[in-house]
Order: structure tokens, then C-alpha cells, then sequence
């Protein structure tokens, strides 16, 4: 039986998914800024941050008004519970966008540090943790989820990486500490932003399953895994 | 009827007491107060019951939910026999039993019965008496005369009713003059001055407001230390705020019988999940 209110429940689910893209385009368009240096990119990164703010701020309050005027229950109370926590990790994840958007536009007064290879590996993996993560608002895959959660590991270790490879660079050439510098918290953004991607995963384990599986010893065992 | 005694200590099942609404394991809840197996049950040649299993812990709220004509208050009904008033109603099969003594025994004293399950019904229906008579009715039909153990039952039911403050100084006015919540809790404070075991509710609050619906909540709550209630309501957010335990039925048969927490967190029937989500029903 269809119920009056049932638009209200789609338009929750497509608000988040529009959020959800637009945090992945922000990420994308940062780090290629970084890529070509282009400064105006990064400028449109940063003025495009509002947009999160403000569509969490839309998605809290939907939240607040559906829970009180109707009253959900079971996978439903779920969903919005998920969609307000996860629209918190997404508008996160835009403040790591801008961070990395702000790095670039001071990188970008400088020469090149040295080819980009490892940072690219860890956008790739982070963006697809984040499609894959927000995949499950539509499609219920716990299974996928559970994938991006065992993915973290690898940023992780991509993020140590960098850091050892930066931390190199830095001893052996102090004249390009601060380049280095940037390019640390580059990674460290990138990190998170995986992060983020996985408290995601965990939340649509809960919306699929009902289950929450924070802290639980199987996903702590698979974002703290060693990857070959 | 002795074996149906509430004083034999040797059929009493003591259970632990979590918390009110607290998650509860029926899988390792001790054995149950009130056990419906396989039941069957018929109004003239229309079966409305399906094989029934349920078991019904002690001092624990169950809320029996599903749409009209699911076939919830016939069960409720079964539970202490009224169903026995209606011409051509009869169980088909199956049995209940209330600490393991089948209650359609041939030596079960239906009378007996029906004072370890008293009943409250979904429009308060207070008799033409005395706020004090109305509540010592039941006592009074028992034999018992002796005016303190009179007004000392009728004090402590209406304490228990929560109404004792509200009527202490009308006592000897008519019942009927209460409001319609009141009245419910007078009904609810007669029912307990016999001190059954059970008690019954069939939508106690349907035609109350929601003050008055609160009150009886938050009584039912209290009773639970005392009493095993076993409540039918079409109020979804009742059942979840008050009960225990919540069985949810639909065309006559038992789709899901789970800790209420569970039947609105994460229900296991998709059919639970349509009707308590108001897809349904």
C-alpha cells in the first residue's frame, strides 16, 4: 500500500545521493587541481563547499521533520538515522576537499615537488570507497559495504608511504619542507576522506542488516589489515 | 478449582524483572505464564484462528497488534474463556494453558478462571454504583463483608489505579461521574481488587485523549511488577512504548512474535515490517 508521505522517503534518499555526488565531484575536482596546478579549479572547490553545508543542514532537518510528523519505524527509522550521520561524513568530507583545494592553491606557486603517483592510487581507491559506500542507499548490499571497510587498510598504507617517501624528501632537501609538508596533509585529507567513506560503509551495514558493526572486531579487523 | 490455585507455590513461576521495555530473549525467558499451542478456533464453520503457538511470560507486557479482523482479540478472548458466551464459537484445536493446566479441562471452573484474568475493555463500562462499590464489587461477590478489609482493598486498588488522589475524597459518588479516562482506571482498579493474575486489555484506550491514554500507560508499566497483561491495541506507538513482548497477526494466523524492540528495529517478516511501518493493515 502506497502511503501518502512515500515521496517524502525518496526525495530523503535523493537529497543524500545528490550530497553524495557532489562530495565525490569535490574530491575529484581537488585533487585535479592538484594535477594541473590549476588554481582556478581549486577557487571553485573551495566557493562549492557551502553547497555541502547547506544540503546537510537540508538533510538534518527533513530528518527531524519526518521522525515527528510520521513516526517511522524498522528499516525506515534506519534510513534516517543513517542518512543524518551520513551526511555529517559527507559534509566532512567536503572540509577535506577544501583543505586539499587550499593546499593546492599554495602548491601551485611553487615548482613541482616531484611526480604525483602514489597520491592519484590513493584517490582512486578512496573515491571508489565513497561510490561504493553510497552504492548501498540504493541497491542493499551489505556485502559491498563490507568491501569498502576491508579497502581503508590499503589507504592506510598508502597514506604511511607517502609519508616515509615526503619525510625522505625533507631530510634530504630542506628547501622543499613545505611543499612536502603540504602534500602530507594532501595524503592525510585523502586518508580521512576513506575514512569517512568507511563510517559510511559501517552505517549501511546497519541500514541494510540492522546490525551495527562499529568497533566490532570484524571490520577492526579488516581496516587495520596489512595489505601485501 | 485447585490446581488452577495462584497460591500453589509449586506451579509458580517466578521470572526475572528487566527493566520496563527493556529487550527481552523469549528463547531464554523461563517457562511461560500462559502457553498457546497449535490453537484453532472457529466462529460457526469459519476458522479465524490458524494454529497458534505463543507463549506468554510472567509479569511481562505482550501487546497482541495486527489489522482489524486479524483475529487478535479472539485470542485475547480465549485467554480467559469469553468467547464461550458466543453460540457456535468453539476451539478447533490445539490448547492454552496457564501454568501448564489446560484451561478447557472439563474440571477447570470457568468462573475461577475468569478471576485470574481480569479483563478491561476498549470503552470503560463502570456499573451504576458508588466510585467504593464499584471497586469492591467484585470483593463483595466473594463473600467478604468486613468493612476495613473493604475499604482497605478499595484504597489500594485505586492507589494501584493511580486514581486514589483524583476520587479519595468522592468516594461514595457515582462512578459515572468521572471522566472518561477516569473510568478506565476505575475499571482497571475494579479489576485488580480481586487480585487476579492476569490481566486482559482490549484497546484500553481508544477512546481516550492523549492525557488520558498516558495515564493508562504509564499505570500499565506500574502493573507489570504485579500482573502478566497481555494488551490488544491498533496503536502502534502504544504497543511499542508499553509492551514487552509483541505478536503480530493477520488473517487469523501469528506472522511474528518477537521482544518488541525487535518487531520495530529490525522485524524478520517483511509483513511486520509493511504493517508496522503503516504500509499496511
Amino acid at each position: 500500500m502506497k502511503r501518502f508521505f512515500d515521496a517524502e522517503l525518496e526525495n530523503f534518499r535523493s537529497l543524500l545521493l545528490l550530497m553524495g555526488e557532489k562530495a565525490t565531484r569535490q574530491v575529484h575536482d581537488a585533487m585535479q587541481a592538484l594535477a594541473l596546478a590549476d588554481v582556478g579549479l581549486a577557487d571553485r572547490v573551495i566557493a562549492a563547499d557551502d553547497e555541502l553545508d547547506l544540503l546537510e543542514m537540508k538533510i538534518d532537518d527533513e530528518a527531524v521533520r519526518y521522525m515527528s510528523l510520521r513516526a517511522p519505524v524498522a528499516s525506515e527509522l534506519r534510513l534516517v538515522i543513517v542518512g543524518m550521520k551520513a551526511s555529517h561524513d559527507l559534509e566532512r568530507v567536503g572540509d577535506e576537499a577544501t583543505s586539499i583545494a587550499k593546499r593546492v592553491i599554495r602548491l601551485a606557486a611553487e615548482p613541482p615537488l616531484k611526480p604525483l603517483v602514489d597520491l592519484p592510487l590513493m584517490v582512486t581507491v578512496a573515491l571508489e570507497m565513497l561510490g561504493d559506500a553510497l552504492d548501498c542507499f540504493t541497491h542493499d548490499n551489505s556485502e559491498k559495504a563490507l568491501s569498502v571497510c576491508h579497502r581503508d587498510a590499503a589507504v592506510d598504507q598508502l597514506n604511511r608511504q607517502l609519508f616515509r617517501d615526503l619525510t625522505g624528501l625533507m631530510i634530504e632537501n630542506p628547501g622543499s619542507i613545505s611543499r612536502a609538508l603540504e602534500l602530507t596533509f594532501i595524503s592525510k585529507s585523502m586518508e580521512r576522506i576513506a575514512d569517512h567513506a568507511t563510517n559510511i560503509a559501517e552505517e549501511m551495514i546497519y541500514l541494510t542488516k540492522g546490525r551495527d558493526v562499529r568497533h566490532s572486531s570484524e571490520v577492526k579487523k579488516a581496516r587495520s589489515a596489512v595489505v601485501p | 478449582m485447585p490446581v488452577m490455585d495462584s497460591s500453589n507455590t509449586d506451579l509458580r513461576i517466578r521470572t526475572s524483572m528487566p527493566a520496563f521495555a527493556s529487550p527481552v530473549d523469549i528463547h531464554q525467558a523461563p517457562r511461560a505464564l500462559i502457553e498457546i499451542e497449535n490453537l484453532d478456533f472457529h466462529y460457526g464453520p469459519h476458522k479465524v484462528l490458524h494454529e497458534i503457538s505463543l507463549q506468554i511470560p510472567e509479569r511481562q507486557v505482550t501487546a497482541f497488534i495486527g489489522p482489524s479482523g486479524c483475529g487478535k482479540s479472539t485470542l485475547l478472548r480465549c485467554l480467559n474463556r469469553m468467547n464461550d458466551l458466543i453460540d457456535g464459537a468453539r476451539v478447533g484445536a490445539g490448547r492454552i494453558s496457564i501454568r501448564g493446566i489446560d484451561i478447557h479441562r472439563s474440571d477447570v471452573d470457568v468462573i475461577e478462571l475468569r478471576k485470574r484474568l481480569g479483563m478491561v475493555f476498549q470503552k470503560s463500562n463502570p456499573f451504576p454504583k458508588s466510585i467504593y462499590e464499584n471497586v469492591a464489587y467484585g470483593l463483595r461477590i466473594q463473600g467478604v463483608r468486613d468493612r476495613s478489609r473493604l475499604d482497605e482493598a478499595v484504597e489500594r486498588s485505586l492507589q494501584g489505579a493511580g486514581l486514589w488522589d483524583e476520587v479519595k475524597d468522592r468516594l461514595h459518588t457515582s462512578g459515572l461521574g468521572l471522566s472518561g479516562g477516569q473510568q478506565q482506571r476505575l475499571c482497571i482498579a475494579r479489576t485488580i481488587a480481586v487480585e487476579p493474575e492476569i490481566i486482559l486489555m482490549d484497546e484500553p484506550c481508544s477512546a481516550l485523549d492523549p492525557i488520558a491514554t498516558a495515564k493508562i500507560e504509564e499505570l500499565i508499566k506500574e502493573l507489570r511488577s504485579k500482573f502478566t497483561i497481555v494488551i490488544v491495541t491498533h496503536n502502534m506507538q502504544q504497543a511499542a512504548r508499553c509492551s514487552d513482548l509483541t505478536a503480530f497477526f493477520y488473517l487469523g494466523r501469528l506472522v511474528e512474535f518477537s521482544p518488541t524492540r525487535t518487531i520495530f528495529m529490525n522485524p524478520v517478516n517483511p509483513q511486520t515490517e509493511a504493517y508496522v511501518s503503516g504500509r499496511f493493515g
